[in-house]
């Protein structure tokens, strides 16, 4: 390059200041999220397994329109379709794809059934169980008067044995819950609440722990010298850092609260015993699982799926939300 | 065909018994090692005084023996005693007021110490002792006095005469503890004797020589049992806990376990399992009924808790006879039986459908008759209402329908509710777990007693072969209610003089033959006359032993236990 | 640290004495009856009889006061004489009889009423002891085995985020957490033990190891329930170890560390680490007495009989003195655990004040 080519060049001084293109509004914070989540494949695959299971049971019952609880005796221990894959003698039904139980129920239509039950016991109890959870150990470990009488309180709880509480439970509330709302409604509460109340003391503890150390650092010692109320430090500072361990509390929770519901109605304390849930047709199908291998995988892989799911969301929103990662 | 496979099965059962000679059938004591034993539920003491539960009667039945025992055919044994004594050999006076125990000559206990009538009779006093809390004191029922006539002979007086007076000494439930052991132990200080509870000395084939509550008892051969060349074997040990699927597998599938106790499983389950190869099932009939109870009194929540389940309010639509027998024609009982017990059950309209002496020949109920079951409702007056429930009057056909966890009774609920569902009747299910449903609990509201429920279903059954305290617990006043801390065993609330008439006539009658009259019209009154109580199966018992162990009776009529000295080892 | 570790000590005591009263009106509130094991064909007159045997008459508040008196004052006695008896430790000192007191009546010195069990009739504290063993065998050495395994594969994993070590490990985790051992337990034992036959499915609690055979057996034997238990331990700990990794690895002070020239090593196996314990700290101290309190379901499935199985059982035969007495005795570890976290926490990051 010359001096002569560079004379050639016109500088327009005020050029450089001047956008290339029009000015846009500033551009939201949760686009930026949204951007980092859809490049998280993990989380993508995992949001859309949720979606299409919620779907499935929701909407699964006006596709495949068989009654969950119908008995046909005649056609009980009816392989899957796909047995005849390797197995041409199977005794298979065109009409019960996945199968009957040994009862003759039609295993897809309990998968769907109990699907929704599962669904709505497990995300139900585990969204308590987080709140619940969270609200306890920010304030212990953010207020440090509350601090002992709180976690004084989670000993409590960890300590109660879970059988005769939930004896005593049953005995005073069943009935005038399900007066109120049904005997499969009235269930419902009285299980989500007992697995909600029973289970949300390590999420306290853990968030307690991070909140002590949390508060403790620079950041918040500049917030609250700013004026900071205790309100926006907890909502602003201190939450979004300890949203990694509630992901986790939340998807473990997730499977411990499916879980939990089937060992319930083995004690007689949840739903009725024909009502499908897919905890329920884990444990039901134990005993046979060498000769009916697909029942105790079916709920099996429903559950760890779903669970598999919420944890790939929640590690996909946890970068997605976290501005260090973003935009790696 | 048929008469080969008999013939077959003759000629399989000479050849395995002369095998079984071969193999040492008989031989020196202890000769054969070690036997193991599974109980899916497990011990908590050896002393069954103190513990009415089976798992302690069963396993204290290999250490500690009654003077005589049912053997499989319900028939009485003499264990300790020279003879049963009956009124054919005067050892049961003529007016059955008394009766006169003797003991076999020249008993040893395990420590080698004389058997005598001083410990029939300190056993007695044990177990009839006011603060004891002996669990087998109704074996003991209207007994007088026990008194020793000599070292060998006790006599038994009744305060009325007994038809039945084989009570006290007979059966798994009443065995004879050693004097000298127990001595410290009387009324209030029973449960200080641990050492004694743990670990009595008996006159049975086996001595303990570890117990681990709630877990293992590690026995050896009793070096003074009565018969020589018995026990075979030379240790035993017995494990408790886990589950009946676990202690299937361990025999039949593994083959790690010798002996497993009521495998209460499904019927694919179990033959399942024995395609393992290492055991087999074996199954017996004794009297226990799977049964649905009618309760004939109104359970309703809205009633006061001093009236609700009690007589006072009769139910609103099981107080009708032709919904009953509805419910129970609707019903396929041979269904039930392929799906929960297979070859282990069997149809039943009978609640008492054995010994052979007391069981009607009831068969009314085993066809299921859907349509005739609709029409009954109908010309009744039950009609079928929108949503395909009958009603009459405002009072629907509604159904709540509980009973034990346990998964065989959960597909008798989703079958029998399938069936109703089919004659206009409205089902709610419930399963309670076990130990709240069958405990006593006045303050509870599951307690099968209480019967907050329309219909229940349970097992029962009565101990020995004679079912008279199982027939009168249907007495008018006897039904649990407030008054009673809702203690009671009449739990339909069932009630009719002319029953009531027949109870105490049979707690007089001597007469075998006359008893069996009697107890049939009895079984008939409650079942096929009034629908009170709708017998379901007759419930076998199935355990399983491994292929190389010999002997094996099964009795369900005593402890499982009972012949365990005659077990052995097969050869290889 | 010292002053706060000392108030909290002191602190548990009604702490402690509050959650025993909970629990015990908690037992009284619950449905069950000592008597549901027995036969029906026991009939109701004598199941009463037997109730009134057990103690069962007795107003609450006796009922309490008694527990409290035997689990505190009389069980501690008895238990130093026997470590003044019978054990290694203490077995130099002469033997004390404190559990004894004078009978009058008989004139000599007999046993105290010691806390009983209503299954079993005898002391529970022996039973307890006597279950310790096999509980630490297969449930303590499988938490171990479960953090040991835990903590390297969540800081690899966090360390190396989605490598395919990372999926890899996330996924077997999160599907082993979500199969409960119900459904692990008779897997494991189907193939193990049955189809392969190289392992025992029924745990021999009186296997007695004093040589290399019976050791291989032992090993044999504990095998599948410590996988089974490990799984959970694992994916549990796992989670949050990872999780808290990939919080701290991006902080600035790791930034700081690595430009001033450290290894990438200490970096971080000493800041990143030492920074991302505390929730994990918090979980392993929650599930310390969660050891004592037995798995139930496990030892269930392979007939370990620990303490779990001794609860479950209590539990199902209402065997209300036993229950209070393993429930305390884990409200006692559940207190001491917390405690130590709390201690913890302190040492790990020193600006966590409690004073």
């Amino acid at each position: 390059m010359t001096d002569a080519s560079l004379k050639t060049v016109e500088i327009d001084p005020y050029a450089a200041l001047q956008d290339k293109e029009p000015p846009r509004a500033p551009r939201n914070q949760w686009l930026d999220v949204w951007d980092q989540f859809k490049k998280h494949k993990g989380a993508v695959f995992g949001g859309g397994f949720l979606l299409f299971i919620t779907l499935a049971v929701l909407l699964g019952p006006y596709i495949w329109n068989v009654d969950p609880q119908k008995l046909d005796i005649r056609n009980k221990d009816a392989r899957p379709i796909w047995t005849l894959i390797w197995d041409s003698s199977a005794k298979t039904l065109w009409h019960r794809p996945f199968g009957t139980d040994n009862l003759g129920r039609d295993i897809l239509s309990n998968m769907i059934a109990g699907g929704r039950a599962s669904m709505a016991v497990g995300w139900t109890a585990m969204l308590l169980s987080l709140s619940i959870g969270t609200a306890v150990g920010v304030a212990a470990g953010y207020f440090k008067r509350l601090d002992g009488l709180l976690m004084r309180l989670t000993d409590l709880f960890l300590s109660l044995p879970i059988l005769p509480l939930l004896l005593v439970a049953v005995t005073l509330f069943r009935q005038p819950l399900r007066a109120n709302f049904g005997p499969e409604g009235g269930m419902f509460i009285l299980i989500v609440v007992i697995v909600g109340i029973t289970s949300w003391m390590q999420t306290a503890r853990i968030v307690r722990g991070e909140i002590l150390a949390l508060k403790e650092r620079e950041f918040i010692l500049a917030a609250r010298s700013i004026g900071t109320s205790p309100g926006a430090i907890i909502r602003r500072h201190l939450l979004p850092n300890v949203v990694s361990p509630i992901m986790v509390s939340a998807t473990l929770g997730l499977a411990v609260a499916i879980i939990t519901e089937s060992a319930l109605s083995f004690l007689g304390v949840g739903f009725p015993s024909d009502f499908p849930t897919w905890g329920k047709m884990l444990a039901d199908a134990v005993p046979r699982m060498e000769e009916y291998p697909e029942r105790v995988l079916l709920p099996g892989i429903a559950i760890s799926l779903t669970v598999l799911g919420v944890n790939y969301l929640g590690d996909g929103l946890r970068d997605a939300l976290d501005p260090r990662i973003r935009g790696r | 065909m048929i008469l080969k496979t008999i013939l077959l099965g003759a000629i399989a059962t000479t050849a395995f018994a002369s095998t079984a000679m071969a193999d040492g059938h008989e031989g020196a004591r202890a000769r054969d090692g070690e036997v193991k034993i599974i109980y899916w539920q497990a011990p908590s003491i050896l002393n069954p005084y103190l513990s009415g539960g089976t798992k302690d009667i069963e396993s204290s039945s290999l250490v500690i023996e009654p003077m005589g025992r049912y053997d499989q055919n319900g028939d009485l044994v003499a264990y300790l005693a020279a003879e049963i004594p009956t009124v054919g050999n005067g050892g049961v006076s003529e007016d059955l007021t008394s009766i006169t125990w003797k003991l076999k000559e020249g008993l040893k206990w395990s420590d080698g110490s004389d058997v005598t009538s001083a410990d029939l009779v300190f056993t007695a006093k044990y177990c009839m002792h006011p603060e004891g809390g002996c669990a087998q004191l109704s074996k003991y029922d209207g007994v007088e006095s026990v008194e020793a006539i000599d070292a060998l002979t006790t006599k038994i007086t009744f305060n009325q005469p007994k038809p039945n007076p084989y009570g006290p000494f007979m059966g798994g439930q009443s065995p004879i503890i050693q004097a000298t052991q127990f001595a410290d132990c009387l009324g209030a200080r029973a449960p200080e004797c641990t050492e004694a509870n743990f670990g009595p000395i008996g006159t049975g084939p086996f001595v303990v020589t570890n117990f681990k509550p709630n877990d293992v008892i590690q026995m050896v051969a009793n070096e003074n049992y009565r018969t020589a060349g018995k026990p075979a074997f030379a240790s035993l040990t017995f494990k408790g806990g886990g589950s009946a699927e676990a202690s299937g597998r361990a025999v039949m599938e593994t083959g790690e376990f010798d002996y497993a106790w009521n495998l209460q499983l499904a019927p694919d389950v179990i033959s399942k399992m024995a395609q393992g190869g290492k055991g087999q099932p074996i199954s017996a009939f004794g009297a226990l009924v799977e049964r649905l109870e009618m309760n004939l009194t109104n359970p309703s929540p809205n009633l006061p808790p001093e009236t609700r389940a009690t007589v006072a309010e009769p139910h609103p639509f099981l107080s009708d006879i032709n919904v009953r027998e509805a419910l129970s024609m609707a019903i396929n009982r041979q269904e039930l039986v392929d799906v929960g017990y297979g070859d282990a059950g069997r149809p039943t309209c009978n609640l008492v459908p054995a010994p052979a002496l007391y069981a009607s020949d009831n068969t009314g109920c085993l066809t299921q008759d859907i349509a005739g079951a609709n029409a009954k409702l109908e010309a009744a007056g039950w009609v079928k209402g929108s949503d395909g429930i009958r009603a009459k009057d405002g009072v629907r056909l509604s159904i709540l329908y509980q009973t034990s966890t346990n998964a065989v009774r959960q597909d008798f609920q989703a079958l029998i509710k399938n069936s109703w569902n089919q004659i206009g009747v409205e089902t709610e299910l419930r399963n309670l777990d076990a130990s709240v449903f069958f405990g006593g609990d006045p303050g509870s509201p599951d307690t099968f007693q209480k019967f907050y429920a329309d219909v229940e279903m349970y097992a029962n059954v009565f101990d020995g072969t004679d079912p008279q305290a199982y027939l009168a617990a249907y007495r008018c006043g006897g039904e649990p209610k407030p008054s009673s801390q809702w203690q009671g065993e009449n739990i339909n609330r069932f009630c009719d003089p002319a029953y009531d008439a027949m109870i105490d006539e049979l707690a007089r009658t001597g007469d075998l033959a006359k008893r069996g009259e009697l107890g049939k019209k009895m079984n008939d009154m409650l079942t096929k006359d009034s629908f009170t109580i709708v017998p379901l199966v007759d419930r076998g018992r199935v355990s399983a032993h491994a292929n190389s162990l010999g002997g094996v009776v099964l009795n369900v009529f005593d402890s499982e236990l009972w012949n365990a000295a005659d077990w052995y080892r097969i050869g290889n | 640290m010292l002053t706060f570790t000392i108030r909290r000590l002191i602190l548990s005591i009604p702490t402690l004495l509050f959650i025993s009263i909970v629990i015990f009106a908690l037992l009284q509130l619950a449905p069950g009856d000592p008597m549901a094991q027995v036969p029906l064909t026991v009939p109701p007159e004598v199941k009463q009889k037997m109730r009134e045997a057990l103690g069962l008459g007795a107003p609450v508040h006796i009922q309490y006061l008694k527990w409290l008196n035997q689990f505190f004052i009389v069980e501690p006695q008895f238990l130093i004489d026997w470590m003044t008896r019978n054990s290694f430790l203490f077995g130099w000192l002469p033997d004390t009889q404190l559990g004894m007191v004078y009978d009058v009546e008989l004139e000599k010195l007999v046993p105290q009423q010691r806390n009983i069990s209503w299954q079993t009739r005898s002391p529970i504290m022996d039973i307890v002891i006597q279950r310790i063993p096999q509980t630490l065998w297969v449930v303590g050495l499988a938490y171990l085995v479960g953090i040991l395994i835990a903590l390297p594969i969540g800081i690899y994993s966090a360390y190396r985020h989605y490598s395919v070590f990372d999926q890899t490990g996330t996924f077997i985790t999160m599907i082993g957490f979500s199969i409960p051992p119900f459904f692990t337990g008779p897997l494991l034992i189907v193939i193990f033990s049955v189809t392969l036959g190289w392992l025992p499915s029924i745990y021999d609690t009186t296997h007695v190891v004093n040589d290399w055979t019976s050791f291989k057996y032992q090993l044999s034997q504990m095998i599948l329930p410590v996988m089974v238990l490990a799984l959970q331990t694992t994916a549990q700990i796992s989670r949050y170890m990872r999780a808290s990794m990939l919080d701290n690895l991006n902080q600035d002070y790791v930034r700081t560390a690595r430009a001033k020239g450290l290894k990438e090593g200490v970096v971080v196996m000493v800041h990143v680490l030492r920074n991302s314990m505390i929730p994990v700290i918090t979980v392993i101290a929650l599930g310390v007495p969660s050891i004592f309190g037995g798995a139930i379901i496990t030892e269930n499935v392979f007939g370990v009989n620990g303490i779990g199985q001794l609860l479950i059982t209590a539990l199902f035969a209402n065997d209300i003195p036993m229950v209070m007495t393993i429930t305390f005795i884990f409200a006692i570890m559940i207190v001491a655990f917390n405690l130590i976290a709390d201690v913890l926490y302190g040492v790990l990051d020193p600006r966590i004040r409690y004073d």
